[in-house]
């Protein structure tokens, strides 16, 4: 236990306010120091806004602020430039307490006995890989070069060809010195992470990440002991860019993953011990390894076993599926669990105006669900449509959820009709409603006075139905 | 699609190969753990105490900060130091309630197999020293309407769509269903608004056709529902039955009082559902303790899809768990998530182009993965609908409370061949 040492939530304004200038100048875009202040110990805002605080005459105010504020769970860089990614930086073991910070990137292996052709292939379904989720793309974020010929040439040459291909942060796996300084050779300029440290080659690995200065991974598969051992040594030899990797261990052992992440986490965000206090490698991609028959039942069990880690504590992850079908859920699992928890389940009811309608154009409902209503929203303006879309109070409920429990009925769609004033926007009186209240659809009719089009199950088809059914023709 | 049409279990059952065959047999999974657990002891011998070992100062300020980091300032220690690990494991103050679902002969009901859920004194799978008492317990659906659902899923019923009876049995005995739940969607007044007394009936027919514990599902009416849930009750008296679920809506409807004496009454037990809100979850619980024991009440704090907010599902149930076992006790009763509105996700049966292929197996990912995230978060009870997701939240979860000897061999994918 490190003596003295604070939780994040622990940490009140007042403890950061006394340390900062306290000049009330503004540069922060504060009204003042104390306001900033709240900002930070929230998560809201970073030491960085007080430019004053980075002027020689509070060097020691801002060791000390710095010190204060330090996650528990130190956050490494790996790469550079725009692409760089920081892993770790973690303050608590539950999401509940604090935002999480720094999404667990996800790096895809190649191999280094694969064809060039292939190789560019790979490079490319990487870089390529997005999905559009609420407007926003997800995508993979760094290469692991795996040693499998163990070949130190065959290695700077697979390298040497990755970096041509591609800026994406790198990983350099073999446990052979060797090896691991041919790679080097051509990309160390680049800040790759190396992977690995491990009992038999701490010596000799141990030079080479002091030599060229990058992040290293000290690996002890199973032995949190031995884990523990490296790092102490490595720390006492001057080598404190490191990444912890416990090893992960699939199928009938998966339970062991889990611990052992989960315990090392504690350790680090509950004790503030600065052994454990590194970001946590996982490898799903370790289910390759364990000689299944089929090589979906792999990907299956690769594809639950990431999620598992994005959830218990993985701040970097190598997998080796690429199939958009096991990505998919990791990267919307990875975005979710790393909002922020104080993010409001609902948005404000009321009119939402998209593009430039006019007294013609479509009058749409939803619910005030936050997710349902981003959702929607991104899907009208993905379609590019004119319209009004009016969330409806469901008390931050889903459509279907809204229906079943009553809280989206004809009486509150034709008071929120009367409420936000829908007859004044539109000379018709069509009313479109989510496929999935359905069923309210002669109620609404009785209730309101306006005509209903049931629109689709799903708003992903808010464009196809607009193309085709509107305007309505009249009976 | 004609061929994606005919795929049922078996097919993906040899898609997968004999890893998930061996988990639809139950039982023997089960005798092949009594071993486990003897092995189990030996590996995790009782430790205390907290982490020994040195603490180095890590500040880089303490390195120098006017060398360059390439500069070796120290030199190589000569031997690896020796700091061994020692978690420590502080117990919680407190316990989540034990709840026994499903009446036995002996109980006076009909049931052949009962479940026990909750008991959990420790948050999940976090101190291997403390696994949950009991394994969760998975629920399959049973419509007793016709009700939209995605190819994936139909595929596997579609021969007993039209009768509860035939698919609770396809769903005890194919599948490996601990409990069936019945959803009553055909007395919503606003569709066909069937009577209670044909879904008494229904429930009547399930039960002789199975003898695993029910869940009864109503239709969302607080008004209906009450009334559905008394008559069921006293049908079933004695079969422990789960009523799915009182809400804040049947309080406000005053028919929050009738239902709880009816289950009381009858030795059943219910399930209080809130929508992702710990403060309503608690006002609802104390409106329940007034008429109805908390020894028989467990909670759904609403599951919602992966992609659609899952997070918050996740950290509701997490906050919820940690202020339980820290002595909450309106909050310590064992949860049941909805597993099955993972299918509401446009990710888990859209056609999203042959990128994000196969969407055969990407639905029954999707229900996978939200129903192992919140097993992680602590739920104890799942309503799950594909056989896939069903099979692999067992495995899992078998797993997770059991977990075999380590190999470190297992886990060498630096070198390994793909
Ligand atoms: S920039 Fe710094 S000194 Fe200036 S108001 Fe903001 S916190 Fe205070």
């Amino acid at each position: 236990m490190k003596i003295g040492k604070k939780g994040i939530k622990e940490i009140s304004p007042i403890d950061v306010y006394k340390i900062l200038p306290r000049t009330n100048c503004g540069e922060c875009q504060e009204s003042n120091c104390m306001a900033f202040a709240t900002k930070v110990v929230n998560g809201e805002a970073v030491i960085e806004g007080c430019s004053p605080l980075y002027t020689p005459k509070y060097t020691k105010e801002l060791e000390k602020i710095q010190d204060l504020l330090a996650p528990p769970v130190k956050t490494i860089t790996i790469g550079t430039g725009k692409r760089k990614i920081a892993i770790g930086g973690k303050h608590v073991l539950f999401r509940h307490e604090f935002t999480y910070h720094n999404p667990p990137p996800i790096a895809i292996d190649i191999a280094d006995d694969t064809d060039p052709d292939k190789v560019a292939q790979r490079v490319r379904l990487i870089e390529d890989f997005s999905y559009t989720y609420i407007g926003r793309p997800l995508g993979l974020d760094a290469i692991a070069i795996r040693s499998v010929t163990k070949d130190p040439d065959i290695f700077r040459e697979i390298v040497h060809l990755v970096c041509e291909l591609s800026d994406l942060p790198l990983i350099l796996c073999s446990y052979d010195p060797e090896v691991l300084s041919a790679g080097l050779s051509e990309c160390a300029d680049r800040n790759p992470l190396i992977y690995a440290i491990n009992h038999n080659n701490w010596k000799e690995v141990g030079e080479i990440a002091l030599k060229y200065s990058c992040p290293v991974v000290v690996s002890s598969q199973g032995d949190l002991s031995l884990l523990r051992s490296l790092v102490t040594t490595m720390i006492k030899w001057g080598i404190d860019n490191l990444v912890l990797d416990p090893g992960t261990f699939h199928g009938e052992q998966i339970g062991h993953t889990i611990h052992q992440f989960s315990s090392i986490r504690k350790t680090a965000c509950s004790e503030f011990d600065p052994i454990f206090g590194f970001p946590l490698l996982g490898t799903p991609i370790s289910v390759w390894a364990g000689g299944e028959l089929s090589e979906d039942l792999n990907r299956w069990q690769e594809a639950y076993l990431t999620s598992m880690l994005i959830t218990r504590y993985a701040d970097l992850l190598i997998m080796h599926s690429i199939e958009g079908w096991a990505l998919l859920p990791q990267l919307i699992w990875r975005f979710g669990i790393y909002t922020d928890p104080r993010k409001p389940v609902s948005v404000d009811p009321g009119v939402r105006i998209f593009g430039s309608p006019d007294a013609q154009s479509p009058v749409l409902i939803t619910t005030n669900y936050a997710l349902t209503f981003f959702t929607v929203e991104s899907d009208i303006k993905a379609a590019k449509i004119d319209c009004y879309l009016i969330v409806i109070d469901t008390g931050g409920l889903s459509v279907e959820a809204a229906v079943a429990g009553r809280y989206l009925t004809a009486l509150k769609i034709a008071d929120s009709l009367n409420e936000f004033k829908a007859g004044d926007l539109v000379s018709h009186n069509y009313l479109i409603i989510p496929g999935l209240a359905a069923r309210l659809s002669g109620e609404t009719e009785e209730e309101t006075g306006w005509k209903v089009l049931v629109g689709p199950r799903d708003s992903s088809g808010i464009g196809q139905m607009i193309r085709e059914r509107w305007p309505p023709v009249e009976e | 699609m004609s061929d994606a049409d005919k795929s049922d279990i078996s097919n993906l059952i040899k898609l997968f190969g004999p890893g998930i065959l061996e988990l639809l047999k139950g039982k023997q999974v089960e005798l092949e753990h009594v071993e486990i657990e003897l092995e189990e002891l030996e590996l995790y011998l009782p430790i205390g105490g907290t982490i020994a070992g040195s603490y180095p100062t890590i500040h880089s300020s303490v390195i120098q900060d006017t060398t360059g980091p390439e500069i070796r300032i120290r030199p190589r220690p000569e031997n690896l130091a020796d700091v061994p690990f020692n978690p420590s494991s502080i117990p919680y103050p407190a316990k989540i309630r034990e709840i026994k679902l499903g009446g036995a002969r002996s109980d006076g009901g009909t049931r052949g197999s009962t479940v026990t859920v909750g008991g959990s004194s420790s948050l999940p799978f976090h101190d291997p020293q403390s696994p949950p008492p009991h394994s969760p317990v998975i629920s399959l659906d049973v419509f007793d309407t016709p009700v939209p659902m995605p190819k994936a899923l139909k595929n596997h019923v579609k021969d007993v769509l039209d009768d509860p009876a035939d698919w609770a049995k396809m769903n005890v005995e194919q599948f490996g269903a601990d409990m069936v739940t019945v959803h009553l969607l055909s007395t919503d007044p606003l569709i066909q608004n069937r009577s209670v007394k044909d879904a008494s009936k229904t429930v009547e027919e399930v039960l002789q056709a199975v003898d695993v514990p029910l869940i009864i599902g109503g239709c969302g009416d607080p008004k209906k529902d009450a009334e559905t849930f008394i008559e069921i009750s006293e049908m079933a008296e004695g079969e422990r039955l789960l009523l799915n679920s009182v809400t804040t809506d049947m309080a406000d409807a005053k028919t929050l009082e009738p239902v709880c004496r009816a289950a009381d009454k009858c030795g059943h037990c219910l399930l209080g559902f809130t929508g992702l809100d710990l403060n309503s979850a608690k006002e609802l619980n104390r409106r329940i303790y007034q008429f109805f024991s908390p020894d028989r009440l467990l909670i759904d704090l609403t599951t919602v899809a992966l992609g659609y907010g899952l997070e918050y599902s996740f950290s509701i149930h997490e906050r919820a768990r940690t202020a339980a076992l820290m002595g909450d006790s309106e909050l310590s009763h064992p949860t049941l998530s909805a597993c099955t509105n993972a299918w509401s996700a446009r990710e888990a049966w859209m056609n999203l182009g042959p990128e994000f292929g196969r969407n055969e197996l990407r639905g029954p990912l999707w229900e996978s993965i939200g129903g192992i995230t919140l097993l992680l978060a602590g739920v104890d009870l799942f309503l799950m609908m594909h056989p896939l997701a069903v099979s692999t939240l067992r495995d899992v979860s078998t797993r997770l409370m059991n977990p075999k000897p380590l190999k470190p061999e297992m886990s060498e994918w630096v070198s390994v061949k793909i």
